[in-house]
């Protein structure tokens, strides 16, 4: 093994300054692709958050959906035509659980991050920094994808079996509805100080989010139940992201939920990249400990 | 500006580099390039003017102004909590410049960040490279981030890892590697895309002696052979050597920038260590240098 540096040789043809290339379409799909490889590679490495990750939506669908099945009778509503046992019913509800959790974290870590070394690398990349933002969450969102998918595929030998088409319809309405989280995440833990952590994030988004939802119950219920809880659950975000992705498995498209997700996937992102500032993290370290150099 | 500060605009030069820079051109006079407009030979590596920076209400750098020539080694010294890491953190763009204008090369930090970063490499005071990830899936990452297509990023990576002696470190996780070694390889990270200005913060703390002065010699040959600009931040005196042009930060601000000889005799010391004492008031009883 060499263990010196090759000054002699290297730097006249490999550090003379030359003039970069410009960066065209083909650079920024380039760069997208790495930041995604990335991701995955990342993902690949670190088993106990994949294993972690699916744990989590299994209890549900093996321990809560068997406890709840004979108690939560689910009637026939759109986009089923007949009965449905309750562990197909919380299903598209549990996919939305994975991405809600694994954007939130994924988002988490970018605003904790942004002093650390793999977001400064990240952002001192010549492209404009909400491309780079966009490809993270993106990167991300594909991660959790491929972990809903792993669900599915444990949860179709369970016996929970979608339409096979729908294993493919279902694709865009997780990406649309991953993004619209990740975003939210982001944009939630840029501007609140106190969401900084996971267990706030936890504590005050995932768990309201999740349990005012149809993930578990159907909306007639909560209606029923609750009128209150019920125009709560129609403000909630998650609500649409939901069914979207229940109506996809069954090839159809839930309009209403579609318009819903897909605007405030763009509000969200918006506004998530104009409140992301890596100044922010440190204005309050600074201000706490004093800093260094 | 002290009365230092107009020698700053010289820099030290790579012995035999032929590239010069007339006096007048770093004495303040900001150019400006046109974005993916071709860049003068005589523009400035780095243009810093008049910039402030306050987190919060706390002031971290006051009215900072300097120069840097092309093809130079330049340190930047002070003490902890003297602002060195926010003054990076502004070339880079990490943070928005609020108060004054940076210019890499001619373009503007600000308005035109995307050519500004692609002529800058930084080698960061914290370790960046990714441990979970190979040598190699590190250097391919950085380079997706530059737009390298794989082929030249895997010319690139070969050369670079040759240039700092790890090529047969390639595959192996950078968990695996010393600290000595992660520098190593963030040097060469930095240098993948052909910069034409690098940024060391503190490259070399909490290294051995040798590897210090290793990566500190090779840095400075290389200066000398590829005609890179390199401004190093150190608070470490012995890193500073006879000929190198030094800008002194403290507290924030911009308190000496001149050669070192000119520093000495100008502070009426007799080394740099001395005069740096004197710059930063150390050699005053009761004085810790950081910032209040």
């Amino acid at each position: 093994m060499s263990t010196g540096w090759n000054a002699a040789s290297a730097p006249d043809t490999a550090t003379v300054p030359a003039l970069p290339r410009n960066l065209g379409l083909r650079q920024y799909l380039i760069c997208l692709r790495g930041i995604c490889m990335r991701e995955g590679l990342r993902f690949i490495h670190q088993r106990e958050r994949f294993v972690s990750s699916l744990v989590r939506p299994l209890m549900w669908l093996f321990i809560f959906a068997a406890g709840f099945r004979q108690v939560l009778g689910v009637s026939i509503i759109p986009p089923y035509r007949t009965y449905v046992l309750y562990e197909v019913y919380i299903t598209p509800g549990l996919c939305g659980m994975i991405l809600l959790f694994g954007g939130m974290q994924s988002s988490l870590s970018m605003v904790y991050d942004r002093e650390m070394g793999n977001m400064r690398t990240l952002l001192v990349s010549p492209f404009p920094r909400w491309f780079l933002l966009v490809s993270k969450l993106l990167a991300g969102v594909t991660v959790s994808v491929l972990q809903v998918y792993v669900f599915l595929g444990i949860a179709w030998f369970w016996g929970v079996k979608a339409p096979p088409l729908g294993y493919l319809m279902v694709l865009p309405a997780l990406f649309l509805s991953g993004m619209m989280l990740c975003a939210l995440g982001l944009l939630l833990s840029s501007l609140i100080k106190q969401l900084e952590n996971f267990s706030g994030i936890m504590n005050f988004v995932i768990f309201p989010m999740y349990f005012a939802s149809p993930a578990l119950y159907p909306l007639w219920r909560i209606q029923e139940a609750s009128p209150l809880l019920y125009k709560i659950c129609l403000l909630n975000p998650f609500t649409y992201a939901v069914e979207l992705i229940r109506f996809a498995f069954y090839g159809q498209v839930e309009w209403l939920s579609l318009g819903i997700v897909a605007g405030l996937t763009a509000l969200f992102l918006g506004a998530a990249i104009l409140a992301y500032s890596p100044t922010r993290g440190l204005v309050n370290r600074k201000q706490d400990t004093g800093g260094n150099g | 500006m002290t009365h230092l500060q107009e020698e700053g605009a010289r820099g030290s030069r790579a012995p035999g580099n032929a590239r010069r820079m007339p006096r007048e051109e770093g004495a303040g006079r900001l150019h400006h390039v046109p974005p993916g407009g071709e860049v003068p030979a005589s523009v400035a590596a780095l243009e810093v003017a008049a910039v402030s920076h306050f987190y919060g209400r706390s002031q971290a750098l006051d009215n900072v102004s300097f120069t840097l020539a092309p093809a130079t080694f330049t340190v930047l010294l002070g003490l902890n909590g003297a602002g060195k890491t926010t003054l990076f953190s502004l070339i880079s763009h990490l943070y928005d410049t609020r108060a004054g204008s940076i210019r890499v090369f001619g373009h503007d930090i600000a308005r035109a960040s995307g050519e500004a970063l692609r002529r800058l490499g930084i080698v960061f005071q914290a370790r960046t490279l990714d441990l979970d990830l190979s040598v190699r899936q590190n250097l391919v990452y950085h380079a997706s981030l530059h737009g390298m297509s794989s082929g030249e990023a895997r010319e690139r990576i070969a050369a670079m890892l040759e240039a700092v002696g790890m090529s047969e470190r390639l595959n192996d996780k950078a968990r695996s590697l010393s600290g000595g070694q992660m520098r190593r390889i963030e040097i060469a990270r930095a240098l993948l895309h052909r910069p034409q200005l690098i940024l060391l913060d503190e490259a070399t703390v909490g290294l051995d002696v040798k590897s210090r002065a290793d990566i500190l010699a090779n840095i400075r040959n290389m200066v000398a052979r590829s005609g890179i600009s390199v401004l190093w931040a150190t608070h470490l005196i012995d890193e500073v050597s006879e000929g190198d042009h030094v800008l002194v930060l403290h507290k924030g601000r911009l308190v000496a920038d001149g050669m070192v000889r000119e520093l000495v005799r100008r502070t009426g010391t007799g080394a740099i260590g001395e005069a740096f004492a004197r710059l930063t008031g150390l050699d005053a009883p009761g004085e810790t240098g950081a910032r209040p």
